[in-house]
Protein backbone atom coordinates (compact mmCIF):
# COMPACT_ATOMS: atom_id res chain seq x y z
CA UNK A 1 0.00 0.00 0.00
CA UNK A 2 1.53 3.46 -1.10
CA UNK A 3 1.57 6.57 1.15
CA UNK A 4 -1.50 8.25 -0.85
CA UNK A 5 -3.57 5.26 -0.48
CA UNK A 6 -2.60 5.38 3.36
CA UNK A 7 -4.13 8.72 3.70
CA UNK A 8 -7.17 7.95 1.26
CA UNK A 9 -8.21 5.19 3.79
CA UNK A 10 -7.96 7.34 6.73
CA UNK A 11 -9.67 10.13 5.26
CA UNK A 12 -12.60 11.45 7.55
CA UNK A 13 -15.70 9.48 6.05
CA UNK A 14 -17.51 10.99 3.20
CA UNK A 15 -21.21 10.98 2.87
CA UNK A 16 -20.82 7.99 0.51
CA UNK A 17 -23.71 6.16 1.12
CA UNK A 18 -26.95 4.92 -0.64
CA UNK A 19 -29.29 5.73 2.28
CA UNK A 20 -31.09 8.08 0.01
CA UNK A 21 -31.94 6.01 -2.40
CA UNK A 22 -33.43 3.16 -0.30
CA UNK A 23 -35.81 6.49 1.16
CA UNK A 24 -36.89 7.23 -1.86
CA UNK A 25 -37.90 3.52 -3.12
CA UNK A 26 -39.46 3.60 0.07
CA UNK A 27 -41.79 5.98 -0.06
CA UNK A 28 -43.35 4.84 -3.09
CA UNK A 29 -43.27 1.56 -2.50
CA UNK A 30 -45.19 2.43 0.93
CA UNK A 31 -47.79 5.14 -0.52
CA UNK A 32 -48.51 2.36 -3.10
CA UNK A 33 -49.47 0.14 -0.18
CA UNK A 34 -51.55 2.18 1.27
CA UNK A 35 -53.38 2.99 -1.72
CA UNK A 36 -53.90 -0.74 -2.22
CA UNK A 37 -54.77 -1.55 1.20
CA UNK A 38 -57.80 0.89 1.95
CA UNK A 39 -59.28 -0.78 -1.30
CA UNK A 40 -61.93 -3.86 -1.09
CA UNK A 41 -59.76 -7.05 -2.39
CA UNK A 42 -63.00 -7.34 -5.21
CA UNK A 43 -62.31 -4.25 -6.85
CA UNK A 44 -60.01 -5.34 -9.50
CA UNK A 45 -62.48 -8.35 -10.74
CA UNK A 46 -65.35 -5.81 -9.83
CA UNK A 47 -63.58 -3.62 -12.43
CA UNK A 48 -63.58 -7.03 -14.57
CA UNK A 49 -67.36 -8.24 -14.36
CA UNK A 50 -68.74 -4.64 -14.99
CA UNK A 51 -66.61 -4.54 -18.71
CA UNK A 52 -67.43 -8.02 -19.26
CA UNK A 53 -71.63 -6.52 -18.80
CA UNK A 54 -70.85 -3.39 -20.78
CA UNK A 55 -69.24 -5.07 -23.98
CA UNK A 56 -72.32 -7.45 -24.12
CA UNK A 57 -73.82 -3.93 -25.26
CA UNK A 58 -71.27 -1.79 -26.36
CA UNK A 59 -68.10 -2.35 -27.95
CA UNK A 60 -65.73 -0.08 -25.65
CA UNK A 61 -62.03 -0.30 -24.97
CA UNK A 62 -60.52 -2.09 -21.37
CA UNK A 63 -58.54 1.44 -21.10
CA UNK A 64 -61.98 3.39 -21.41
CA UNK A 65 -63.30 2.37 -17.95
CA UNK A 66 -62.03 3.42 -14.59
CA UNK A 67 -62.95 2.41 -11.10
CA UNK A 68 -62.42 5.00 -8.72
CA UNK A 69 -62.93 4.04 -4.71
CA UNK A 70 -63.01 6.48 -1.78
CA UNK A 71 -63.23 6.72 1.75
CA UNK A 72 -65.52 9.33 3.11
CA UNK A 73 -65.88 10.07 6.98
CA UNK A 74 -69.07 7.55 6.91
CA UNK A 75 -69.85 6.05 3.99
CA UNK A 76 -67.14 4.71 0.40
CA UNK A 77 -67.76 5.71 -2.82
CA UNK A 78 -67.54 3.73 -6.08
CA UNK A 79 -67.27 5.58 -8.72
CA UNK A 80 -67.48 4.25 -12.03
CA UNK A 81 -66.13 5.94 -15.63
CA UNK A 82 -66.93 4.38 -18.92
CA UNK A 83 -66.10 6.59 -21.89
CA UNK A 84 -68.46 4.82 -24.73
CA UNK A 85 -67.49 5.28 -28.74
CA UNK A 86 -69.32 7.94 -30.79
CA UNK A 87 -70.74 5.83 -32.50
CA UNK A 88 -72.73 3.60 -29.93
CA UNK A 89 -76.06 3.71 -29.63
CA UNK A 90 -79.55 1.89 -29.16
CA UNK A 91 -79.07 -1.66 -30.12
CA UNK B 1 -56.95 -3.68 34.64
CA UNK B 2 -53.93 -4.19 32.57
CA UNK B 3 -52.90 -2.48 29.88
CA UNK B 4 -52.07 -5.15 26.96
CA UNK B 5 -48.73 -4.24 24.76
CA UNK B 6 -47.87 -5.77 21.66
CA UNK B 7 -44.43 -6.13 20.22
CA UNK B 8 -45.04 -6.27 16.59
CA UNK B 9 -42.90 -5.96 13.39
CA UNK B 10 -43.78 -8.21 10.32
CA UNK B 11 -40.75 -8.67 9.88
CA UNK B 12 -38.82 -11.55 11.22
CA UNK B 13 -35.35 -10.84 13.41
CA UNK B 14 -35.68 -6.96 13.86
CA UNK B 15 -35.02 -7.97 17.77
CA UNK B 16 -39.00 -8.28 18.52
CA UNK B 17 -38.31 -11.00 21.56
CA UNK B 18 -35.35 -8.94 22.71
CA UNK B 19 -37.67 -6.41 23.35
CA UNK B 20 -40.62 -7.68 25.01
CA UNK B 21 -37.95 -9.30 27.05
CA UNK B 22 -36.45 -5.68 28.04
CA UNK B 23 -39.60 -4.33 28.06
CA UNK B 24 -41.45 -6.54 30.41
CA UNK B 25 -38.20 -6.78 33.03
CA UNK B 26 -37.87 -3.06 32.59
CA UNK B 27 -41.57 -2.72 33.91
CA UNK B 28 -41.41 -5.03 36.48
CA UNK B 29 -38.34 -3.42 37.72
CA UNK B 30 -40.38 -0.16 38.17
CA UNK B 31 -42.58 -2.44 40.56
CA UNK B 32 -45.45 -2.68 38.28
CA UNK B 33 -46.96 -6.41 38.25
CA UNK B 34 -45.97 -7.47 34.40
CA UNK B 35 -46.52 -11.06 32.72
CA UNK B 36 -44.79 -11.63 29.27
CA UNK B 37 -46.78 -14.23 26.87
CA UNK B 38 -44.87 -15.63 23.63
CA UNK B 39 -47.06 -15.68 20.80
CA UNK B 40 -44.68 -17.80 18.40
CA UNK B 41 -46.60 -21.29 18.81
CA UNK B 42 -44.27 -24.03 17.23
CA UNK B 43 -40.87 -21.96 17.67
CA UNK B 44 -40.97 -20.78 21.03
CA UNK B 45 -37.83 -18.66 22.41
CA UNK B 46 -38.90 -15.98 24.85
CA UNK B 47 -38.14 -18.35 27.73
CA UNK B 48 -34.53 -18.44 26.27
CA UNK B 49 -34.10 -15.25 26.24
CA UNK B 50 -35.77 -14.64 29.48
CA UNK B 51 -33.26 -17.82 30.69
CA UNK B 52 -36.17 -19.46 32.38
CA UNK B 53 -36.08 -22.63 29.48
CA UNK B 54 -35.68 -25.26 31.94
CA UNK B 55 -38.58 -24.59 34.15
CA UNK B 56 -41.13 -24.69 31.36
CA UNK B 57 -43.95 -27.36 32.22
CA UNK B 58 -46.53 -26.04 31.01
CA UNK B 59 -47.22 -23.36 28.41
CA UNK B 60 -50.58 -20.94 26.82
CA UNK B 61 -51.36 -23.58 24.69
CA UNK B 62 -51.86 -25.96 28.00
CA UNK B 63 -54.07 -23.17 29.54
CA UNK B 64 -56.07 -22.69 26.23
CA UNK B 65 -57.08 -26.44 26.06
CA UNK B 66 -57.79 -26.21 29.90
CA UNK B 67 -54.84 -29.05 30.60
CA UNK B 68 -53.75 -26.92 33.23
CA UNK B 69 -54.21 -23.49 34.72
CA UNK B 70 -53.12 -20.61 34.08
CA UNK B 71 -50.85 -20.46 37.68
CA UNK B 72 -49.55 -23.42 36.63
CA UNK B 73 -48.26 -22.88 33.44
CA UNK B 74 -46.81 -19.17 34.33
CA UNK B 75 -43.10 -18.72 35.50
CA UNK B 76 -42.17 -16.46 38.24
CA UNK B 77 -38.94 -14.75 37.02
CA UNK B 78 -35.74 -15.81 39.29
CA UNK B 79 -34.48 -11.70 39.44
CA UNK B 80 -37.50 -9.71 39.70
CA UNK B 81 -41.02 -10.90 41.62
CA UNK B 82 -43.04 -9.25 39.98
CA UNK B 83 -42.82 -10.38 36.50
CA UNK B 84 -44.29 -13.80 35.09
CA UNK B 85 -43.31 -15.51 31.87
CA UNK B 86 -46.24 -17.58 29.82
CA UNK B 87 -44.22 -19.64 27.08
CA UNK B 88 -45.33 -20.35 24.03
CA UNK B 89 -45.99 -24.21 22.99
CA UNK B 90 -43.70 -25.78 20.63
CA UNK B 91 -46.51 -28.05 19.07
CA UNK B 92 -47.46 -27.48 15.53
CA UNK B 93 -50.56 -26.74 16.02
CA UNK B 94 -51.14 -23.23 15.74
CA UNK B 95 -55.02 -23.68 15.00
CA UNK B 96 -54.88 -23.95 19.01
CA UNK B 97 -54.32 -20.08 19.44
CA UNK B 98 -57.60 -19.62 18.70
CA UNK B 99 -59.25 -15.90 19.78
CA UNK B 100 -61.63 -17.08 22.30
CA UNK B 101 -59.10 -19.33 23.88
CA UNK B 102 -56.74 -16.08 23.88
CA UNK B 103 -59.39 -13.59 25.27
CA UNK B 104 -60.10 -15.87 28.23
CA UNK B 105 -56.76 -16.23 29.11
CA UNK B 106 -56.08 -12.09 28.39
CA UNK B 107 -59.15 -11.59 30.38
CA UNK B 108 -58.26 -13.64 33.62
CA UNK B 109 -54.58 -11.75 33.55
CA UNK B 110 -56.02 -8.25 33.41
CA UNK B 111 -56.96 -8.48 36.85
CA UNK B 112 -53.92 -9.70 38.52
CA UNK B 113 -51.49 -7.20 36.66
CA UNK B 114 -50.74 -4.04 35.25
CA UNK B 115 -48.95 -4.88 32.03
CA UNK B 116 -49.55 -7.47 29.39
CA UNK B 117 -46.78 -7.82 26.93
CA UNK B 118 -47.66 -9.63 23.73
CA UNK B 119 -44.52 -11.39 22.08
CA UNK B 120 -45.30 -11.68 18.68
CA UNK B 121 -44.40 -14.09 15.87
CA UNK B 122 -43.06 -12.63 12.51
CA UNK B 123 -44.89 -12.23 9.40
CA UNK B 124 -48.56 -11.76 9.51
CA UNK B 125 -50.61 -14.92 9.78
CA UNK B 126 -52.46 -16.14 12.12
CA UNK B 127 -50.04 -15.98 15.06
CA UNK B 128 -49.00 -12.35 14.60
CA UNK B 129 -52.82 -11.57 14.47
CA UNK B 130 -53.73 -13.34 17.94
CA UNK B 131 -50.94 -11.20 19.31
CA UNK B 132 -51.92 -8.09 18.05
CA UNK B 133 -56.20 -7.96 18.15
CA UNK B 134 -56.72 -7.62 21.66
CA UNK B 135 -54.02 -5.06 21.88
CA UNK B 136 -53.76 -1.42 23.61
CA UNK B 137 -50.77 -0.58 22.57
CA UNK B 138 -48.58 -1.13 19.74
CA UNK B 139 -44.71 -1.43 19.69
CA UNK B 140 -43.67 -1.85 16.32
CA UNK B 141 -39.56 -2.98 16.30
CA UNK B 142 -38.40 -1.43 12.97
CA UNK B 143 -34.70 -1.76 11.81
CA UNK B 144 -33.64 0.99 9.67
CA UNK B 145 -33.12 -1.07 6.55
CA UNK B 146 -35.81 -1.18 3.36
CA UNK B 147 -37.28 -4.56 3.82
CA UNK B 148 -38.41 -4.00 8.03
CA UNK B 149 -39.63 -0.70 7.01
CA UNK B 150 -42.17 -2.09 4.59
CA UNK B 151 -43.41 -4.37 6.53
CA UNK B 152 -43.86 -2.16 9.73
CA UNK B 153 -46.14 -0.21 7.55
CA UNK B 154 -47.73 -2.86 6.59
CA UNK B 155 -48.27 -4.12 10.38
CA UNK B 156 -49.52 -0.66 11.01
CA UNK B 157 -52.39 -1.18 8.26
CA UNK B 158 -53.32 -4.42 10.26
CA UNK B 159 -53.25 -2.91 13.89
CA UNK B 160 -55.36 0.37 12.28
CA UNK B 161 -58.10 -2.18 10.64
CA UNK B 162 -58.43 -5.97 12.02
CA UNK B 163 -57.52 -5.12 15.76
CA UNK B 164 -60.03 -5.60 17.99
CA UNK B 165 -60.60 -2.04 18.89
CA UNK B 166 -60.56 -0.96 15.04
CA UNK B 167 -63.40 -3.96 14.66
CA UNK B 168 -65.49 -2.53 17.24
CA UNK B 169 -64.64 1.30 16.58
CA UNK B 170 -63.00 2.23 19.98
CA UNK B 171 -59.95 4.20 20.51
CA UNK B 172 -57.47 3.07 18.12
CA UNK B 173 -54.39 1.15 19.05
CA UNK B 174 -52.06 3.41 20.40
CA UNK B 175 -48.67 2.88 17.58
CA UNK B 176 -45.26 3.21 18.95
CA UNK B 177 -42.03 2.96 16.56
CA UNK B 178 -38.71 1.50 18.13
CA UNK B 179 -35.52 1.15 15.77
CA UNK B 180 -33.47 -1.15 16.57
CA UNK B 181 -30.11 -1.99 15.52
CA UNK B 182 -29.11 1.16 14.97
CA UNK B 183 -25.46 2.30 14.10
CA UNK B 184 -24.82 5.96 14.16
CA UNK B 185 -21.55 5.93 12.12
CA UNK B 186 -23.15 4.18 9.05
CA UNK B 187 -26.02 6.86 9.62
CA UNK B 188 -23.55 9.60 9.47
CA UNK B 189 -21.62 8.67 6.02
CA UNK B 190 -25.31 8.33 4.63
CA UNK B 191 -25.15 4.05 4.36
CA UNK B 192 -27.92 4.08 6.64
CA UNK B 193 -31.49 5.06 6.79
CA UNK B 194 -31.74 7.88 9.73
CA UNK B 195 -34.37 7.65 12.43
CA UNK B 196 -35.55 10.99 10.34
CA UNK B 197 -35.54 8.98 7.56
CA UNK B 198 -37.71 6.40 9.17
CA UNK B 199 -40.52 9.07 10.82
CA UNK B 200 -40.97 10.22 7.57
CA UNK B 201 -42.52 7.26 5.68
CA UNK B 202 -44.03 5.52 8.77
CA UNK B 203 -44.73 8.95 11.25
CA UNK B 204 -44.84 7.34 14.49
CA UNK B 205 -44.46 8.14 18.45
CA UNK B 206 -40.90 7.57 18.72
CA UNK B 207 -40.54 4.82 21.90
CA UNK B 208 -36.68 4.74 21.23
CA UNK B 209 -33.67 3.80 19.42
CA UNK B 210 -31.71 1.22 20.64
CA UNK B 211 -28.23 0.81 18.73
CA UNK B 212 -26.60 -2.24 16.56
CA UNK B 213 -24.84 -3.64 19.93
CA UNK B 214 -22.73 -6.70 20.70
CA UNK B 215 -24.37 -6.56 24.73
CA UNK B 216 -27.83 -7.95 22.51
CA UNK B 217 -26.15 -11.70 21.90
CA UNK B 218 -23.94 -11.77 24.87
CA UNK B 219 -27.59 -11.26 26.86
CA UNK B 220 -29.39 -13.75 24.98
CA UNK B 221 -26.74 -16.14 25.07
CA UNK B 222 -26.88 -16.10 28.93
CA UNK B 223 -30.52 -15.87 28.89
CA UNK B 224 -30.18 -12.53 30.85
CA UNK B 225 -32.85 -9.18 29.50
CA UNK B 226 -30.87 -7.16 28.17
CA UNK B 227 -31.98 -3.99 29.83
CA UNK B 228 -30.27 -5.58 33.06
CA UNK B 229 -27.02 -4.94 31.52
CA UNK B 230 -26.40 -1.49 32.95
CA UNK B 231 -22.73 -0.52 31.30
CA UNK B 232 -24.18 -1.44 27.90
CA UNK B 233 -25.27 1.13 25.47
CA UNK B 234 -28.53 -1.27 24.52
CA UNK B 235 -29.57 -1.45 27.86
CA UNK B 236 -29.47 1.74 28.77
CA UNK B 237 -31.48 2.52 25.75
CA UNK B 238 -33.98 -0.16 26.31
CA UNK B 239 -33.74 1.49 29.57
CA UNK B 240 -34.55 4.81 28.30
CA UNK B 241 -37.61 3.41 26.33
CA UNK B 242 -39.10 1.77 29.17
CA UNK B 243 -38.78 5.19 31.49
CA UNK B 244 -40.55 6.82 28.20
CA UNK B 245 -43.18 4.48 27.66
CA UNK B 246 -44.20 5.07 31.42
CA UNK B 247 -44.70 8.66 30.09
CA UNK B 248 -40.97 10.27 31.08
CA UNK B 249 -39.58 13.12 29.10
CA UNK B 250 -36.27 11.27 28.55
CA UNK B 251 -34.11 12.41 25.40
CA UNK B 252 -33.04 10.12 23.08
CA UNK B 253 -29.22 8.68 22.75
CA UNK B 254 -27.09 6.72 20.95
CA UNK B 255 -28.40 8.56 17.48
CA UNK B 256 -24.47 10.42 16.65
CA UNK B 257 -20.93 8.63 16.29
CA UNK B 258 -19.59 8.80 19.73
CA UNK B 259 -16.90 11.95 19.07
CA UNK B 260 -13.04 10.17 19.13
CA UNK B 261 -10.39 12.18 20.63
CA UNK B 262 -7.02 12.93 19.63
CA UNK B 263 -5.76 9.69 21.74
CA UNK B 264 -8.30 7.36 20.47
CA UNK B 265 -8.38 7.69 17.00
CA UNK B 266 -4.32 7.40 17.48
CA UNK B 267 -4.19 4.45 19.54
CA UNK B 268 -6.95 2.59 18.38
CA UNK B 269 -6.21 -1.19 17.82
Amino acid sequence: MGLLDYFATTRPPQKVGNASIAKERLQILVARDRIARDKPSYLPQLEQEILAVIRKYVEVDMNTVSVKYELAESHEVLELNIILPDSAGPP
Amino acid sequence: MARIIVITSGKGGVGKTTTAAALSMGLAQRGKRTVVIDFDVGLRNLDLIMGCERRVVYDFINVINNESTLNQALIRDKRCDSLYILPASQTRDKDALHKDGVERVLTELADNYDFIVCDSPAGIEHGAYMAMYFADDAIVVTNPEVSSVRDSDRMLGILSSRSKRAETGQEPVREYLLLTRYDPLRVANGAMLSVDDVQDILSLRLLGVIPESKAVLSASNAGIPVILDRESDAGQAYGDMVARYLGDDVPHRFLHPEKKGLFSRIFKG
